[in-house]
């Protein structure tokens, strides 16, 4: 239920999408499905970006990413998610912010 | 040949845009380099301008900045299940000429600022991220690299405005990580509306705005705060929490904010709007103990990037602006008196901030992160306490005051010993004394 009012609330929003070029990725997947209990990241990105797959692990799709940072402050413990802003001009582009 | 400057600001925020604004206009040498298309195209606030901080910086700004309402109702709630219990404070003397506090959309206010910024002097590029910081062998800090080809710029200063995740300064380990309960995230979305439906529902003309901070039943017992503004066209409703709550309670930003959409009192104040935007940020809630280094050989930091935030008040964007302001003047001070921007000389950028409201007022607010983290009864048990105890009153049903009076102190007591009562009025009462 709530991953499809997430998905209409990011299709309000203009991304200027840096195709095939993700600025957050996930550094061992391993790590995630074995030492993760908890995965705050699927239920803390306000954007969802965050999702568990059947294997028990965390998939990550950043394109409707709002560049936040929850998900880099969250993961600290585990220092498990690679985190940069998009390249310059990419990524979220807020009309009223 | 690498282009030199006599400083470097990263960020096109309000701090960043007072400082390179300010800096232009004391006739340095000056490159601002912004990620966004455009400056506030990546910027997220409630949003609440307070005039003073700006007008110290551009004393004219009403003449064309873009400004949505200016406030002249405040009111505070703590949201029960379906109701609220809370204070208004109204005056028409906030309907001066020189109103005190302006709602604004940030993405329009920023870009007017900036275009401030690029009249004064100072070179804007846009569309650039700023990779890392440049640094000598003995730390001293002498440019940026982007991620332009051939991307590396050089100054006398780098200014710091890149906001709440800082990275350029946690990179160079000139800043510790963030922690989960120094950063709460907010979630917003903007609602256009018919603006005599504004009008109507917050019993305004004109301009005139209402902001709405609430607190209460809706966070669910987390540390956080919601709000709701009136801008001139739209409304803006967000709540945030603590991240280290919502990592514990397993809860989704955007529930919150549905629960808080469809709260019994809030929902007829947002009818027939019309969602034009979702937007998520951090804002820094750690307060004075977290505010990290904030200058060093060559690098000053401002705004979010410092922890320039006073959660207590929901003030950040004046912070953030003063300490713009203090930076560049500190740079303009130096460069008249010929000193270098060495850490010694840099030190009266802390020194301007701990004289002024922006320390003095955090500092003020020192224990108040720890006592809310401690206290989640402020956050849940309190906001019910209190609505509860109004609706015992103000029901007109055949019992005696007396009564009453002792069925609602019980609930307090029931809910929450006497001692318990009593240590948290202390508490309180001691971190906003």
């Amino acid at each position: 239920m709530s991953m499809i009012k997430v998905e209409d609330k990011l299709y309000q929003n203009r991304y200027i999408v840096d195709e095939n070029r993700p600025h957050i990725y996930i550094k061992d997947a391993e790590v995630c499905a074995s030492n993760c209990k908890s995965q705050p990241c699927t239920f803390c990105c306000p954007a969802n970006c965050y999702t568990k797959d059947d294997a028990g692990g965390v998939n990550l799709v950043t394109d409707g990413c709002l560049e936040c940072g929850t998900c880099r402050v969250i993961c600290q413990d585990h220092g498990n998610v690679s985190w940069n802003y998009p390249r310059g001009g990419y990524g979220i582009s807020y009309k009223f912010g | 040949m690498v282009e030199k400057f006599d400083a470097i600001v990263v960020g096109a925020g309000p701090s960043g845009n007072s400082a390179a604004y300010t800096l232009a206009k004391g006739g340095l040498k000056v490159l601002q380099i912004e990620r966004g298309e455009y400056s506030g195209s990546k910027n997220v606030q409630g949003a609440i301008m307070y005039a003073d901080a700006l007008e110290r910086i551009i004393p004219d700004f009403r003449d064309d900045a873009p400004l949505e309402r200016h406030i002249i109702e405040q009111r505070i709630w703590l949201l029960g299940d379906d109701s609220y219990i809370g204070t208004n404070y109204r005056s028409d003397s906030f309907n001066s000429e020189r109103p005190n506090r302006y709602t604004i959309i940030r993405a329009q206010f920023d870009k007017w600022f900036n275009e401030k910024v690029r009249e004064a002097g100072a070179l804007v590029i846009c569309e650039t991220t700023v990779t890392e910081l440049l640094r000598d062998a003995n730390g001293k800090v002498y440019g940026v690299r982007t991620d332009r080809e051939n991307g590396e710029v050089h100054a006398d200063v780098v200014i710091m405005a890149d906001g709440v995740n800082a990275l350029l300064a946690r990179r160079a380990d000139l800043q510790p990580e963030l922690p989960p309960e120094n950063a709460a995230l907010a979630v917003k979305e903007i609602h256009f509306i018919d603006p005599a439906l504004i009008e109507q529902r917050f019993q305004v003309k004109g301009d005139e705005g209402v902001v709405i901070e609430m607190m209460g039943k809706v966070t669910g017992g987390m540390v956080g705060t919601a709000f709701l503004y009136t801008n001139k066209e739209s409304l803006t409703i967000g709540i945030g929490c603590l991240i280290s709550d919502f990592k514990e309670r397993g809860i989704a930003p955007y529930k919150l904010l549905e629960d808080l959409k469809n709260h019994p009192v809030i929902k007829p104040l947002i009818q027939g709007g019309e969602v034009k935007e979702y937007a998520g940020h951090l804002i820094p809630e750690g307060g004075y103990k977290a505010v990290p280094q904030v200058c060093g050989d060559g690098w000053m930091v401002v705004g979010d990037a410092a922890h320039l935030n006073n959660a207590a008040h929901r003030e950040g964007s004046n912070l953030a602006m003063t300490s713009g302001r203090f930076a560049a003047e500190t740079l303009i001070e130096l460069k008249k008196q010929g000193k270098a921007p060495v850490a010694a000389n840099l030190a009266l950028y802390k020194k301007k901030l701990d004289e002024s409201f922006v320390m003095k007022d955090l500092k003020k607010y020192k224990n108040l992160p720890e006592i809310m983290h401690m206290s989640p009864q402020f956050f849940s048990a309190y906001p019910d306490l209190l609505n509860g105890a109004a609706h015992n009153l103000f029901t007109v049903d055949n019992v005696d005051k007396k009564t009453k009076e002792n069925q609602i102190l019980k609930s307090f007591a029931k809910r929450r010993s006497l001692f318990g009562l009593v240590g948290d009025a202390f508490k309180l009462a001691r971190a906003f004394r």
